[in-house]
């Protein structure tokens, strides 16, 4: 029977992974990731879970460590925040390149300086080159939830590739939420033994991330691609025998509010529970709004997303990061280059909004529904509620 | 290049492994070169100072006892050339 209790997102993120039954955990803590991996490595000391528990030195370590034990056929996970992930970065793209479904949790952060241990995804925008299935999850169940079905998205044989799944930190993993817990053996029979392609065995030895000169190297990165791009039917079908088997439906991209809505609001992760207040109480007073969350952002769902805007007429795109020096937050730049080949396209808007922790509440919403309203947030982006004396 | 890794993205392997052992000897990498060693037989004294030297170790004793250059693998560096004590190999254009 499936149980609801009241825990740490941090905690029922770690009870996914020992569910999961992985065989090696390489992690270094930082905030806020520390409680999952803290809570794994309680499970490998009393024996809850039969795995390697790797305390590296770094987080350039732990995805090093992470690929090693993927390569020779272990199922391996990691988890990381900001400034964490950025020392992985290096060894991210060979994860990746050598096709290891490695599965981590980025507890998003804001990057330093100055110092943040607050939330935002400048972590993870920052690396969203690295070729890498990235999923964000909006509460505890889904963290929970993904974090499950992580390890079958990228341990399938069409797709070999790492995946990460994001939470917001603190909004989500210091929080306690009612999550639906799944009984051992129903995970068992949902997420089978890891069965690698290839792996480091003396017995058939191969050699892993060999030298790639300039008559392979384009090829080499077009499998790499193409995997990705292809992971998004498998993501799709892992979501909907999710779906079947625990009665919780996830899609690529959901859609929330009115289904002609003129105003959509854009989100991803956490942000998106805020929204879907704002969104209800501005349709409740007779506004024509909605809005979509973005779950699967790498590989980008641009037929699901197209889809999910049709009809709109504008576009209010929030961004949790920053991209300096260009015209729009990274998740605005990518929309509107995928909206410039569309006809009829919506308007665009572009908020910038709780960088490093700033909370950013339903008034919030329904001030930047406004100011739309009224044209007043600008051609480009807005940095929502910096302070200014000009 | 040899067609072993001159392949559609499609036929390589997995992460781009090697599957198979030892099989970079199956890649012309002699193909850099712009000289290529030619011996004076009249000059060589079948010494083998120029086998030692080879940086590729692509020269080895062959018939008659003379001490061609595999060009398969030569890149043309020319310490053959250099080091030979007769001054019996000379760089080519290739």
């Amino acid at each position: 029977m499936t149980k609801a209790i009241g825990l740490e997102v941090s905690l029922a993120i770690a009870e996914a992974v020992k569910q999961a039954n992985v065989d090696v955990v390489a992690a270094y803590p930082i905030t806020p990731q520390t409680h999952i991996v803290e809570e794994l490595s309680v499970y490998v000391a009393n024996g809850e879970l039969d795995a390697e528990y790797i305390p590296v030195e770094s987080e350039h370590s732990a995805m090093s460590a992470s690929v090693g034990s993927c390569a020779a056929g272990a199922r391996t996970y990691t988890a990381t925040s900001a400034q964490g992930l950025a020392l992985m970065h290096e060894i991210l793209f060979i994860a990746s390149g050598l096709r290891l479904p490695i599965v981590m949790t980025i507890a998003n952060r804001a990057l330093s300086a100055p110092i943040s241990i607050w939330n935002d995804h400048g972590d993870i925008m920052t690396e969203r080159d690295i070729g890498w299935i990235q999923i964000f999850a909006e509460n505890g169940q889904e963290a929970y939830d993904l974090s499950i079905a992580a390890f079958k998205i990228a341990e399938d044989h069409r797709v070999l590739l790492p995946t990460c799944v994001n939470v917001d930190g603190f909004i989500l993993t210091h929080m306690i939420e009612s999550v639906l817990f799944i009984d051992q053996k129903d995970v068992d029979a949902f997420l089978p033994s890891f069965k690698p392609a290839l792996t480091l065995d003396p017995k058939k030895p191969v050699t892993m991330g060999p030298v790639g000169v300039p008559e392979v190297y384009i090829e080499s990165r077009k499998q790499c691609e193409q995997a990705l791009i292809n992971s998004r039917q498998v993501v799709a079908e892992v979501f909907s025998q999710w779906g079947q088997s625990f009665k919780r439906n996830y899609k690529l991209i959901e859609k929330n509010g009115s289904q002609q809505a003129k105003t959509v609001f854009i989100t991803m992760g956490s942000m998106g529970e805020t929204t879907m207040t704002a969104v209800q109480e501005l349709g409740d007073s007779g506004e024509s709004v909605g809005q979509v969350r973005i779950r699967l952002w790498r590989p980008f769902p641009r037929k699901e997303f197209l889809d999910a805007i049709a009809g709109a007429d504008e576009l209010i795109i929030i961004d949790r990061a920053l991209s300096p020096g260009v015209h729009n937050g990274p998740v605005a730049q990518e929309i509107k280059a995928l909206l410039y080949d569309e006809p009829g396209k919506p308007k665009v808007h572009n908020v910038i909004a709780g960088l490093g922790g700033r909370d950013v509440t339903v008034k919030d919403f329904k001030k930047m529904f406004e100011m739309s309203r009224k044209n007043e947030l600008g051609p480009n982006y807005t940095i929502w509620g910096v302070r200014s004396d000009a | 290049m040899s067609d072993l890794a001159i392949c559609a993205w499609q036929k390589l392997e997995l992460g781009t492994a090697i599957t198979t052992p030892g099989n970079a000897a199956e890649l012309r990498t002699g193909d850099w070169k712009t000289l290529r060693p030619e011996t004076d037989r009249e000059k060589c004294i079948k010494c083998g100072m120029c086998s030692v030297y080879c940086p590729e170790f692509c020269i080895s004793e062959g018939e008659e006892g003379y001490y061609p250059a595999d060009l398969f693998y030569c890149k043309g560096c020319g310490i053959c050339a250099n080091e030979c004590p007769k001054k019996a190999i000379s760089m080519v254009m290739d």
